[in-house]
């Protein structure tokens, strides 16, 4: 398992491996689980209460399902570790950022400067997620409805 | 138009430095090709046959000026002396280098301009009627919800990694100039019975290998729902959306294979979620945006008749002019067709000429139209024959608007790397076999595309053509009988391919069985749909 090289939590890590959705179910003292791109985040919203750890494959960079993977578990209000893993490149970062993921554990571990750079390079944006910045609009029209 | 405020403007600056510092990583070794691939293409940056092409958003065809000005002084600095306008809207250079696009987007940026996810997988730009705030059939103007959307769609961090290229139309009037259902989503802003403005959603339309017109999957979606419900329709693209094989990954195939209901279902199952998430910008918003696209200053009282005592420019108000909403005033189309020309080239002084004559006489804007020509929306009747004589000193003067000369035609095998045939010489040819009679022929719009990807959406075309390789050969399909608009329809093949020569020929014998056949004042299209394919075969084939 790759380590993880970023983390924004301040909680002990889970330790255990996580397991495949089909086995979650079964296993009612599981805390950690692994989405494979194909699986469907949904299955989990029952169980969300006693999940710390969803890990998030990216087999393939371009494969691009982990970012509604991770959207859709925290609109549930997963408040547990959003661990993105596999091939993970450095500006494919601030997006997952955005879309709820808070660890980290590429297969190839990233040059820490060009990461930080781009975890910290956009200062707006445009869409409001459930990370909590204001997206523009909010910011144009501070104190109007929904601003 | 649209103005940025420092917010956009901020983006667009970063976009920049942050495309440089990817070139860096990508020179000094730290990434692979495979892997800059992608971060060059979200920044419109291909490698072509040849060399780098860069390609430019133009965001709803619409630009200023100043905007034009800069697409032509890069033409001349860092390109050979040519942009080229595309079937999006946008503009293409063919000839960049990859250590200076980083300066051209900065160059770009100076002018609220950028090249941002103009290719990858993900939300491109967004297109619209190019006669929008000038046609008189429209509701609205489309275009402020268009920018809502490229805001929305810029940097969406779900949505960047689609399963293939998402492209975005957004109309406002039942006249459909923007081929709006060919396009993954089309977006009709309509009026409902009491009053109320809102958005008719289709979906999974496109050309490609697989053409297919969208299904209206939401007749009426509220105005102030329409960004939840497009990040509703994408949401379950994006999850369920085909990714084993990139023929099959678009929209169009997901929506086929679901079907139009299931698919439907799903979206609003996630509608009905989204809404929950209060992700849709206020109204305050929109309305902020509508004001940059308020009418321009029209004068009143002014004469509505024009002088059309030159033969040549009477021809070519004819041809290339069409009625204002406002009197005194007509919209104009600049053609970029000229005999024997390269469809949608323009050189640098020819762009710089059209951005002085924008700001002369057109309220200092100019929209790209897709089918690679240039308009200027809001002309006075009075200025038109000095506008006209400007024009026809540059070379600028065609009047062939939506006649066989006016040829959309993608790069093909001269440039595109993905290309089977070459489609500019066939464009040339045919623009040439029939220069002096178009006026006979009348409305034929003839689309060609160089391969299956359909760039030059030839199965839109009254007459299109395909060109594919046979056994090493460029080889040509022709077929008959697509359309865009309202009521859009894709072509037939007529049958066996032709050769670059023949594939002229038969294009003659079916205007020439047109002509001999029609009724009336029928179109080519018109006698081509009453008649049916089997007499235009044997009019080809013989």
């Amino acid at each position: 398992m790759a380590e993880v090289q970023f983390r924004f939590r301040d909680d002990e890590p889970v330790a255990d491996p996580g397991v495949t959705v089909d086995a979650f179910g079964d296993q009612t003292n599981a805390a950690a689980v692994r989405l494979e791109p194909g699986d469907d985040a949904r299955d989990l919203l029952p169980h969300l209460a006693r999940i710390k750890l969803v890990e998030v494959n990216f087999p393939v960079f371009g494969d691009g399902r982990g970012y509604s993977s991770a959207r859709i578990l925290r609109e549930a209000g997963y408040t547990g570790e959003l661990r993105a893993v596999g091939e993970l490149l450095v500006d494919q970062l601030a997006y997952m950022r955005r879309c709820g993921f808070d660890a980290f554990a590429p297969d190839s571990a990233l040059d820490p400067a060009d990461a930080k750079a781009a975890f910290d390079r956009y200062g707006e944006v445009y869409q409001p997620t459930t990370d909590g910045r204001a997206p523009i609009w909010a910011k144009r029209h501070a104190g109007t409805a929904n601003g | 138009m649209y103005q940025y405020d420092t917010y956009d403007q901020a983006m667009v600056d970063t976009r920049v430095e942050e495309f440089r510092d990817q070139v860096r990583r990508r020179l000094e070794g730290h990434i692979t090709e495979d892997q800059f691939k992608p971060l060059r293409l979200m920044n419109g940056l291909y490698l072509q046959l040849h060399a780098y092409m860069l390609r430019v958003a133009v965001p709803y065809g619409t630009l200023s000026g100043a905007q034009m000005r800069m697409l032509g002084d890069i033409a001349d600095k860092y390109d050979r002396g040519y942009g080229h306008f595309t079937t999006r809207q946008n503009i293409q250079y063919n000839w960049i280098k990859l250590e200076e696009a980083a300066d051209i987007l900065a160059d770009l940026a100076t002018v609220e301009m950028h090249a941002i996810q103009t290719s990858g997988n993900c939300i491109r730009n967004t297109t619209s009627d190019q006669y929008a705030g000038a046609a008189a059939d429209e509701i609205v103007d489309p275009r402020p919800y268009a920018e809502l959307i490229r805001q929305w769609s810029t940097f969406h961090p779900e949505f960047s990694f689609l399963p293939r290229k998402f492209k975005m139309a957004v109309i406002a009037s039942d006249t459909d100039r923007a081929a709006m259902r060919l396009h993954d989503i089309g977006i009709q802003i309509v009026k409902s019975a009491a009053g109320e403005i809102g958005a008719a959603f289709y979906v999974g339309g496109g050309m490609g290998r697989t053409p297919m017109i969208a299904p209206c999957i939401n007749e009426f979606v509220p105005i102030d729902q329409m960004i939840t419900y497009s990040e509703a329709a994408l949401r379950v693209y994006n999850r369920h959306g085909r990714r084993d094989n990139k023929y099959k990954a678009r929209i169009k195939i997901l929506v086929h294979e679901l079907g139009k209901d299931e698919y439907t279902r799903q979206v609003e199952a996630e509608f009905a979620h989204l809404l929950t998430q209060n992700i849709e910008p206020p109204l305050a918003e929109l309305e902020r945006i509508k004001g940059f696209f308020a009418d321009p200053a029209f004068e009143v009282g002014v004469p509505d008749e024009v002088d059309r005592s030159d033969p040549d420019f009477a021809l070519w108000v004819d041809n290339n002019c069409v009625p204002h909403k406002q009197p005194g005033y007509i919209a104009v189309t600049i053609s970029l067709k000229p005999v024997g020309g390269i469809p949608g080239d323009a050189t640098g002084e020819q762009i710089r000429v059209m951005a002085d004559l924008a700001a002369r006489y057109s309220f200092d804007e100019l929209r790209v139209t897709h089918t690679q020509n240039i308009v200027l929306a809001h002309v006075k009747k009075a200025d038109l024959y000095a506008l006209w004589q400007v024009l026809d000193a540059n070379g600028l003067s065609t009047p062939n608007l939506d006649q066989i000369g006016d040829i959309i035609a993608c790069p093909g095998l001269d440039y595109c790397s993905l290309a089977n045939a070459r489609s500019i010489p066939i464009a040339q040819k045919i623009s040439q076999r029939f220069a002096g009679r178009e006026q006979e022929i009348g409305e034929l719009k003839l689309k060609i595309s160089g391969c299956i990807n359909a760039c030059g959406h030839h199965h839109a075309g009254h007459i299109g053509i395909l060109g594919v390789d046979r056994k090493g050969t460029e080889n040509y399909q022709l077929s008959l009988g697509g359309c865009e608009g309202a009521d859009t329809s894709l072509g037939q093949i007529t049958g066996p391919g032709f050769d670059e020569e023949g594939i002229v020929d038969a294009v003659q014998r079916a205007t020439d069985f047109y002509l001999a056949n029609k009724q009336d004042s029928e179109r080519f299209l018109d006698t081509y749909r009453r008649l049916g394919m089997a007499p235009f075969k044997e009019a080809i084939y013989g």
